[in-house]
């Protein structure tokens, strides 16, 4: 079955770099992708995640109080 | 050679910090935070990771809550100059550097008040007699943890837990302890910690930052300048969240890329490690001084905690002379002079003459204080 993805879009760049840290450290598979033509955003990259674990990149979210704009699937 | 001017600047530095700025010149190269592409990325990764690593450093939970600057001079200029207004009153004390007391006497003409609380003349600071100087309008106490000229330090624990209990705002100078003394910004309660690259945290110059505490009101500390963040790019208005509000321009991130390893190997020695060394050292020094009989030292109890930065003179001899010898006759490195602080030189007695300093590192040996010291004997008996 083929995975399916989501992003988070961030105001800033540091925001999606804290983010991209943190969720490598607990072992979450992401990536930083530039922000997909049809989304608008503040900073030119966004996270890219696989839509299982949009829990608990929530949670990560949430947790460390990162600002974040919003979250699509892609 | 011998360099003991560490408190104006270390070296040598650890070869991990030349060999990261070279890394990013040739590898990385990118603006960090603005393009998309990889490199960009790799370079904001860079950005952070050093954030991180100061963050570990002085206990801080969420690293972008530490934004950069030039050096701790900026760190200040930026938080004197961002959050006093007039009719606000700022305390301080008499051993503070230029860094701080030029920005506050800038101040002090737009009409905010200044107080000054005096130490004694071995440079310590009563806590009593800075509470005492506390009033409605006191906005911040701002204090030197470490003095550069004589090593001492401030009891910055009680002071902040003192501001708290005021709800006044702390501002810490960390530009003579940050990686040679053990800091918190939890447990110390510091609000604004201000620290520099290019001294005990073994960066280069041109590194420095603000470690902005979750008291503080970003709406209420002012940019010293704003432009260009690669965020909140359609509007002509500065972005109001962290690091961003702050960082203005293309960082100094081959520096800062050098400052991140600098950090690190501190954290690898361990900050006690090095201030226990450094302790070593500067015990050894003050005691072999103190048993020549033309030198003068200044400051207080060297047994107790303190920065291994030592003033003194010698009888009949210019701080010039005896740095000009030190430098051409045994090739020993040192500042003379005022230090960039007459208000520390006035508290202890040696204002406009000055004193001879040796500051040193962890890269210092028992070895060279002793060579130091023998070349004072020999310059102190006018041979």
């Amino acid at each position: 079955m083929k995975d399916n993805y989501s992003v988070v879009i961030f105001y800033s760049t540091s925001a999606a770099i804290r983010a991209e840290s943190l969720a490598q450290k607990v072992n979450l598979k992401v990536k930083l992708i530039p922000v997909p033509r049809h989304l608008s955003s503040d900073c030119g990259i966004c996270l890219q995640f696989n839509n299982k674990d949009q829990q608990s990149i929530k949670e990560i979210l949430v947790e460390k109080k990162i600002e974040y704009d919003d979250i699509y699937e892609i | 050679m011998i360099y003991l001017d560490n408190a104006a600047t270390s070296y040598p530095k650890p070869k991990e910090v030349g060999q990261a700025m070279m890394y990013f010149l040739e590898k990385v190269g990118a603006t960090p935070g603005r393009s998309s592409h990889r490199l960009s990325i790799e370079s904001a990764r860079i950005l952070y990771q050093a954030r991180e690593s100061l963050a570990e450093l002085f206990n801080v939970d969420d690293p972008l809550r530490i934004i950069f600057t030039l050096n701790v001079t900026e760190a200040l200029n930026l938080t004197l100059k961002g959050l006093l207004w007039p009719g606000d009153q700022v305390i301080t004390s008499s051993i503070e550097h230029n860094s701080v007391m030029r920005p506050l006497r800038e101040l002090e003409k737009r009409g905010v008040e200044v107080k000054v609380v005096p130490c004694s003349s071995q440079g310590v600071l009563d806590p009593v007699d800075l509470e005492r100087a506390i009033k409605k309008n006191t906005k911040l106490i701002v204090l030197n943890h470490g003095s550069n000229v004589i090593g001492s330090l401030i009891p910055i624990t009680v002071v902040g837990e003192m501001a708290k209990r005021h709800h006044i705002l702390f501002l810490v100078d960390t530009a003579q302890t940050a990686g040679c003394y053990p800091l918190d910004i939890k447990k110390d309660n510091i609000d604004l910690l201000a620290f520099t690259g290019h001294k005990a945290l073994y960066g280069p110059p041109g590194t420095g930052g603000l470690v902005i505490g979750e008291r503080v009101n970003t709406k209420k500390l002012i940019p010293l300048k704003v432009g260009g963040t690669g965020s909140h790019s359609e509007f002509e208005e500065q972005p109001d969240f962290l690091p961003d509000i702050y960082e203005s321009g293309t960082s100094n991130i081959v520096g800062l890329n050098g400052l991140k390893e600098g950090v690190r190997f501190v954290l690898a020695e361990g900050v006690d490690k090095i201030h226990q060394h450094e302790k070593n050292l500067i015990i050894r020094l003050i005691e072999r001084l103190k048993e020549i009989p033309e030198v003068t030292l200044y400051g207080g109890d060297y047994r107790k905690e303190q920065v291994a930065v030592v003033s003194f003179n010698l009888k009949d001899k210019w701080p010039s002379e005896v740095g000009m010898r030190l430098d051409e006759e045994y090739d020993i490195m040192c500042r003379v002079g005022l230090h960039c602080s007459p208000a520390t030189h006035k508290t202890i007695g040696t204002f406009p003459r000055g004193t001879v300093r040796f500051s040193m590192s962890w890269f210092n040996t028992l070895e060279e204080v002793d060579q130091a010291i023998m070349a004072i004997r020999d310059i102190a008996k006018g041979a």
